[in-house]
């Protein structure tokens, strides 16, 4: 336990960092559930969309991974 | 920090990051640019996965494909729609650069899912090279093509004149923050999926857990494959909608 | 931190290998030169063949699909032609069954008319026969009358008048 102050608080802000992800997994989810619902109601239509719903999860994902960066870089860089 | 954790936990050994080091193939000396590294053997065999897919493949050009062909020819049309329903008609003459994009993507992805392999897309050095150059050269495609009526991307016009020049400095942000979000996107998916495996992995030292551990390791592999396949067509599926932007910047 | 906690071996290298800032020459220079050469082999080799291979098979799909069509069209008028010929033969037959029936019915007719007038010939001869028999037999009528009037008057006592017993039994076969 002879660790300094700054380490405990990388680790900290990592753990605190990560919850971002879950924020993104809400966002993913969002979005297919959406387009699901909405494809279930006009089927014909959502084969021209799933590319539209793959930006959309990006967009959404990027961020969670973002967050998880920013726990790695508190993690092993700081 | 790998050493502290062992000396802590007893036999746990975390090194989720060590896949990812850059090592000279031959010899210990210092890394220059030329050096022959994992990273150029990685990338080589991506360059043979490519040619076996793409050019052996397709070699017999036989009229009812066999199974190999017909990847190839998959490939070359899933790209090829995507490059036409999304950047438009005119976009067909950038498509060899898409697929050159998309398929370097996609076989450096799946070889990295290979145990012990490096996996050269984790490394943002790479994707940032990749998203900076589809950045500037759609950028200046865009003024090359539309001349200075390319910036009426950033001045939308069904939008109230109020709130217009906000939306502007909205829109500029968010086009000089693509590049980023399309790089760390890729490497950060690489990244994050084989140190989640590595962690998983380091847990199945200890016995009562291992099963678990494997069963876990099992589950984000499979996980790690759709992510694979689905962040090179994320990134070339954006490059296209860049693309787009740049042929016609009228909303 | 992991320089700080690390030993002298891999100072080096940062706890994150994606940030050490060493490698990035020899990774862009490597990724260049890979996407340089998967580029020139996509574009020279790969994509041609492929567009070129698939081309072809659309055109050839078409062209079969185009064959099939014509086949189709074909059975489609030899069907018209064998319900045409179908149709011909049938008039033809009925044409035939009419011409016969007409035919027989002229033979049949001339047969009748032929059978008819040898009746009323016939008809006409046994009339006459009859008539001839029927005259005869009043005469014989007549002449027994007037024998059997003479032998009734002279068996009586009377004298045998013939011309009176002539006259009255004449009257009276004719009354």
């Amino acid at each position: 336990m002879e660790g300094d102050i700054v380490q405990m608080g990388a680790y900290i802000g990592a753990g605190l960092a990560c919850t971002g992800m879950g924020g993104a997994a809400v966002g993913v989810g969002h979005v297919v559930g959406n387009f699901l619902s909405g494809a279930l109601r006009n089927p014909s239509a959502a084969a021209g969309q799933t590319a539209t719903m793959f930006i959309g999860i990006a967009f959404a994902e990027a961020l969670g991974i973002f967050s998880f960066l920013v726990a790695l870089l508190l993690m092993f860089a700081v | 920090m790998a050493s502290e954790v062992q000396s802590e936990g007893g036999g746990l050994v975390f090194q989720p990051m060590d896949q990812f080091v850059v090592k000279p193939l031959f010899g210990d000396g210092s890394i220059q640019w030329y050096t022959v590294t994992n990273v150029t053997l990685w990338m080589a065999l991506a360059v043979v996965a490519i040619v076996v897919i793409l050019v052996l493949g397709t070699a017999r050009r036989a009229m009812v494909p066999s199974r190999s062909q017909s990847i190839g020819e998959l490939a070359y049309g899933f790209i090829y729609k995507m490059v036409e329903d999304v950047a438009g008609k005119d976009a067909v003459g950038y498509f060899p650069y898409i697929m050159t994009l998309f398929m370097f993507i996609v076989c450096a992805n799946f070889l990295g899912l290979i145990p012990m392999s490096f996996t050269t897309t984790s490394h943002i050095a790479v994707t940032a090279v990749m998203a900076m150059a589809v950045f500037l050269s759609v950028t200046l495609l865009g003024f090359v093509k539309n001349g200075m009526s390319f910036l009426s991307l950033f001045w939308i016009s069904s939008a109230p004149l109020a709130l217009r020049p906000i939306l502007a400095l909205i829109e500029v942000i968010s086009y000089f923050v693509r590049p980023v979000s399309h790089s760390i996107r890729l490497a950060g998916n690489m990244m994050a999926g084989h140190a989640v495996i590595k962690v998983f992995a380091a847990f199945a030292g200890v016995a009562v857990i291992a099963p678990l551990s494997v069963l876990a390791i099992t589950a984000i592999y499979a996980l790690e494959i759709l992510v694979s396949f689905i962040q090179a067509y994320v990134f070339a599926i954006l490059t296209c909608v860049y693309l787009k932007d740049a042929l016609h910047p009228h909303h | 931190m992991a320089t700080k906690t690390s030993t002298a071996t891999d100072a080096a290298t940062p706890g994150m290998p994606q940030l050490d800032f060493s490698t990035f020459g020899n990774q862009i220079f490597w990724l260049v030169v890979t996407l340089v050469v998967i580029y020139l082999i996509l574009s020279r080799v790969a994509l041609p063949r492929i567009a070129a291979v698939l081309a072809e098979r659309s055109g050839t799909i078409s062209n079969d699909v185009a064959a099939a069509e014509d086949l189709k069209a074909k059975a489609i008028a030899a069907e018209e032609a064998y319900n045409q010929a179908l149709t011909d033969a049938r008039a033809e037959a009925a044409k035939i069954v009419a011409m016969t029936k007409a035919d027989m019915k002229a033979e049949l007719d001339a047969a009748i008319a032929k059978a008819d007038a040898e009746i009323s010939q016939k008809a006409a001869e046994s009339e006459k026969v009859i008539n001839d028999i029927r005259a005869s037999a009043l005469e014989s009528v007549e002449e027994v009358a007037k024998s059997t009037a003479l032998a009734l008057v002279s068996a009586l006592g009377g004298k045998e008048d013939t011309d009176a017993v002539d006259v009255a039994v004449s009257t009276e076969i004719k009354g």
